[in-house]
């Protein structure tokens, strides 16, 4: 690791405190609790999403008071296919915190609007994304995507090419969406490795494939 | 009896090829008169779906993305891309290679506050501190140029160090070039620093306290220009922060002016820290002699089979980045940006979520933005110093 990732005994301690810390004030909504990479990360139950937030803004131990960055990532092999992902900055005391829960396709995300102002447009994105629903957020729309757009497309499920495209349509003069032709199939090179152990099956370069025959 | 009010508002479409839009912004705007009673910024007119291509391509391959993020200031862009791979790798670079990185970071630095400083003149009505910027910038795109070939989305970082070394010589040219840009620098902002007609236009217009920018997850010198002493180069320093010495500069009012200062004060002690990166930059390699993560040198080649077979591993399937995952911020001219990245033990990314600053500054210009007049409107965008490269990823 570069050496500057490594951290000083009293960060490791700090960290450790911080861990300790959670889980005596938080235990009974944490799943799980590591520093991986020198990251601290918590897993919470899907339903303590505001409770664990409140706390983890105004305790004086932690105050997190900066949400930097809602990212959600699909595992479409997992029964809980979405895990989303907030990372959170304690500017008092120096520290990150990446909190998680692990959602199904169907399941409703307490929005934290009302905790942290800027995650308005975070979870716009997550919802535009992913298609994950926050319940609670006052305009949930697309944030990033064309007008009109169909789908999610960071699902991993969803192809690199998309499903439309855009040309503009010499009888009706306007601009209009056409199912996407690609004059050359799309080349997507495996990257497996004999060389190399445990080189699992690429599930996306799979779910792309699968997309495609449809 | 109470008389009945009748409030006819305008509503405006501001954008989005509007010369003040810094790009691409749409803003639904409601108006009664001249006064902005409601901001609704549209973005995503320039989304290009980054996140998901980076998921199709290799670790390298990747680089160039992120120069197209935030066009102005590229290589601190890519600069998240590389750390955040070498963290996931355990890679440490060579020392001088840490020198080039944080000279260019700083050099971009620079670049990227003479675009957004001379923008935020302009959008107040001033010209000439933009052209003369620009001169500036031109420059430090000639250094980029002499290096990387390329002026703008140099693609110069690679994880395990830098492309290629230096050309001889360019060190002592940017020494020399630090006095003259300082007296330029200098020149241009004074035409406006203490202007009647830019305070006017900038002081205490989009305001923005402590506890509302730590809200609207402001970071970089918008947080600065709020009160809030948080730089990452000091924080939680990276490459060698650490050994340099430099302030952070620091506003008190977190209006436009405070911001504009902040900016300001920021390109000087930039300066100071690419003088350092030059008096104290070691003699060595630029890349790490790991050749699993590089390419061999060219003459090995020639001679060693097992370079070549580097060689090729290298441009055909690239490099196997174990499994895990990874936040990785750095200081951009900007704010923080941070990749979130996470890698299932296969030579491309499974995801990778890039943490955009400017996302956060716009937004919150629906606060901000409210109770001023139309014309402040531009000048608390200028402020804010977003690009929609981005923000729209």
């Amino acid at each position: 690791m570069p050496s500057f990732y490594i951290p000083s005994e009293e960060k490791v301690k700090q960290l450790e405190e911080m861990q300790a810390a959670l889980q005596s004030k938080l235990g009974d909504s944490i799943v799980e609790a590591a520093i991986i990479n020198n990251e601290a990360e918590i897993t919470i139950q899907k339903e303590s999403v505001l409770k664990v937030f409140k706390e983890l803004k105004d305790n004086s131990k932690f105050l997190f008071k900066q949400l930097i960055d809602i990212a959600a990532v699909d595992y479409p092999e997992r029964d809980q296919r979405f895990e989303v992902v907030y990372l959170l900055l304690s500017l008092a005391n120096n520290l990150r915190l990446k909190v998680k829960i692990n959602i199904s396709e169907d399941f409703i995300v307490d929005s934290l609007t009302d905790i942290y102002t800027n995650s308005d447009w975070l979870e716009r994105e997550v919802y535009d994304m992913f298609g994950i629903y926050f319940g609670g957020h006052k305009d949930l729309r697309r944030i990033l995507t064309d007008f009109g757009f169909e789908g999610a497309p960071l699902r991993k499920d969803f192809p690199l090419s998309g499903f439309v495209e855009v040309e503009f349509n010499e009888e009706y003069q306007r601009v209009m969406y056409k199912p996407v032709r690609l004059t050359q199939d799309y080349r997507d090179f495996s990257s497996n490795n004999p060389w190399i152990d445990e080189v699992k099956t690429d599930t996306f370069n799979f779910l792309n494939k699968k997309a495609k025959a449809e | 009896m109470s008389e009945e009010i009748k409030v006819r508002t305008t509503t405006l479409n501001f954008g989005p090829q509007h010369p003040s839009s810094h790009g691409v912004l749409r803003m639904v705007l409601e108006l009664d008169g001249e006064l902005v009673k409601r901001v609704e910024p549209h973005v995503g007119q320039l989304h290009r779906g980054t996140e998901k291509l980076i998921e199709h391509k290799t670790y390298t391959q990747n680089i160039p993305f992120f120069d197209r993020l935030d066009y102005v200031s590229p290589i601190n862009y890519e600069h998240a891309w590389v750390l955040a791979a070498e963290k996931l790798l355990q890679l440490e670079i060579p020392e001088r290679a840490k020198y080039i990185r944080v000279l260019f970071l700083e050099l971009s630095r620079i670049s990227r506050h003479l675009f957004g400083l001379g923008a935020q003149a302009m959008d107040a009505g001033a010209m000439t501190p933009m052209i003369w910027a620009f001169e500036s910038r031109e420059q430090i795109m000639e250094f980029f140029e002499a290096t990387t070939g390329a002026r703008m989305h140099t693609n110069y970082f690679r994880v395990g160090g830098v492309a290629i070394d230096l050309p001889e010589g360019l060190t002592a040219k940017i020494q020399e070039w630090t006095y003259q840009f300082e007296k330029d620098f200098k020149d241009a902002m004074d035409l406006v620093v203490d202007n009647r007609i830019f305070k006017q236009r900038s002081v205490n217009i989009g305001k923005v306290d402590k506890n509302q920018a730590l809200d609207f997850g402001f970071t970089g010198p918008n947080l600065r220009a709020a009160g809030v002493a948080w730089d990452l180069r000091k924080a939680q320093p990276y490459e060698i922060y650490d050994k340099l010495d430099f302030d952070v500069i620091v506003g008190t009012h977190g209006d436009a002016y405070d911001r504009f200062l902040v900016r300001i004060g920021e390109v000087y002690e930039s300066i100071k820290l690419i003088r350092q990166c030059i008096l104290h930059m070691p003699a060595g390699l630029v890349k790490t002699d790991n050749y699993k993560f590089t390419t061999p040198p060219r003459a090995a080649m020639k001679e060693s089979m097992e370079s070549l077979i580097h060689h090729f591993k290298f441009f055909s399937e690239g490099f196997y980045v174990p499994e895990g995952e990874v936040y990785v911020p750095v200081e951009t001219p900007t704010g923080e940006f941070g990749v979130y990245l996470v890698s299932k033990g296969k030579n491309k990314p499974y995801r990778a979520k890039l943490r955009s600053n400017g996302f956060a500054h716009l937004q919150a210009i629906k606060q901000i933005g409210v109770g001023y007049q139309l014309a402040d409107l531009s000048s608390i965008l200028g402020s804010l110093d977003v690009v929609f490269g981005e923000i729209d990823r």
